[in-house]
């Protein structure tokens, strides 16, 4: 079946939602991974970073907590949970390099069976820069990159990412609309086929080998 | 004390061809005011190091609309598709850097380092020209420390000796940049006669030479 980019991006943050665990820190990608929230399980709280500078993202503000100077890393204003705290550039990244980020879910242009990513250049057409993104994958616990499994039509998981690297070696699980793979240390395993597609599909859109040891 | 100026006086602390610091992320805690003033002038050929290009129509974003940057190091350009067209165009240079090494290279110029290690971007286009250090095993990238003749940051609070404190997620690059520029400017929201609660303080006064009243515009 030809599923809408909305119900693909629904299937995927809530796969994403069940990857965070109560009293994680967890940083996510602007668009899609943030969608994940929507779907956290009842008695997960999770403490969201955001790279500006904010530790314990609420929710996004309504008319009764307006405040400009407030905002998430995508310029949207937020509140702050109790017992979140601000913080200036600095500490910020010292607490996704250090190691103090138990989750980042992040987006992709492509991602390959080493665990390299891409998602921050297409040299001459798109260059919107790294932001945080560099930073943020080299000092996480835990990298789920939350992406939809093609682009028009072609593969984003590949054997080798042939845009310019976010980072090498650094990524865990995959999950897209279509299947679940974690990025072991000789290659992909596929962990989960999606009701939504078929191991006849996930093979005809991957375009790298990957081995498949289903749960 | 910081000497309280208006955003025409500051004027006169930019020349041609400056390297320039200024605070902000996106649109929140940017200063904006001697940025309107300098787009009254001719004067041109920046490098700014900033996060980020703002947007088309805001603070950093119409210094670059104006053509007024030649060459800018900052971490993201994406939301500003006026940077984007003269980078695709080489009307303008683009040093782009993962933004927790941006952070720690100001720093680094401010707190009298010779550069910072960091495991960030080895492997990457951005380890191209950069000296690999390895320590214990592991490679880092020595990233050199980054200065500047003038810092233009905000600040929510200030008092007249130019200690500054910040609301919310202002703080950002704010509070990084002042120690590692010779001239520094704060826009600030509030001046208060009285001095800060010490407690409070997030960049000392000796860092802030000159106050501006009036700070952010607080658009989202």
């Amino acid at each position: 079946m030809e599923l809408s980019k909305e119900q693909m991006q629904e299937i995927i943050a809530r796969r994403v939602a069940q990857e965070l665990h109560d009293g994680d820190v967890v940083t996510l990608g602007i668009g899609l991974p943030t969608k994940a929230v929507k779907y956290l399980p009842q008695g997960i709280n999770i403490i969201i970073q955001s790279e500006n500078g904010v530790l314990g993202v609420g929710g996004y503000q309504d008319d009764t907590t307006r405040d400009c100077h407030i905002t998430n890393a995508g310029g949207f204003g937020v509140t702050l949970k109790a017992g979140g705290c601000f913080l200036d550039s600095l500490a910020s990244f010292s607490m996704m390099r250090g190691g103090h980020i138990d989750i980042t879910v992040l987006g992709a242009l492509q991602v390959d069976a080493e665990g390299n990513l891409a998602n921050w250049c297409i040299p001459g057409k798109y260059t919107p820069g790294m932001g945080g993104a560099m930073d943020l994958v080299v000092g996480t616990k835990r990298l789920i990159i939350a992406m939809e499994h093609t682009a028009k039509g072609a593969p984003k998981i590949l054997q080798k990412c042939t845009l310019p690297l976010t980072a090498v070696h650094k990524v865990n699980r995959i999950i897209t609309e279509k299947a679940v793979f974690d990025v072991a240390v000789d290659g992909l395993v596929l962990r989960e086929i999606s009701p939504y597609s078929s191991l006849e599909d996930i093979r005809n859109s991957t375009a790298t080998d990957f081995v498949v040891d289903i749960k | 004390m910081a000497k309280l100026i208006t955003p025409a006086e500051a004027v006169a602390f930019f020349k041609n061809n400056q390297t320039i610091m200024i605070g902000g992320f996106l649109n929140c805690g940017s200063p904006e005011l001697v940025i309107d003033e300098l787009l009254k002038t001719d004067l041109s050929g920046f490098t700014l190091i900033a996060n980020d290009t703002g947007e088309a129509a805001t603070n950093r974003g119409k210094l670059v609309c104006a053509g007024k940057i030649k060459k800018a190091i900052v971490s993201h350009i994406g939301t500003n598709p006026e940077t984007v067209r003269l980078y695709n165009e080489k009307k303008i240079e683009i040093d782009l850097q993962p933004q927790g090494s941006l952070a720690e290279r100001v720093r680094a110029g401010g707190a009298g380092l010779g550069g910072i290690l960091t495991p960030v971007g080895v492997g990457t286009e951005v380890a191209q020209n950069k000296k690999i250090i390895t320590v214990e095993g592991k490679d880092y990238l020595l990233e050199m420390p980054l200065k500047a003749e003038v810092a233009l940051v905000y600040a929510t609070y200030a008092d007249r000796f130019g200690n500054l404190a910040f609301h919310g997620s202002t703080r950002n690059f704010n509070a990084l940049m002042p120690p590692a520029a010779e001239v520094v400017i704060a826009e600030v929201e509030h001046i208060s006669d009285e001095p800060l609660n010490p407690d409070h303080i997030a960049v000392p006064g000796i860092y802030v030479d000159y106050l501006i009243d009036g700070g952010c515009n607080g658009t989202l």
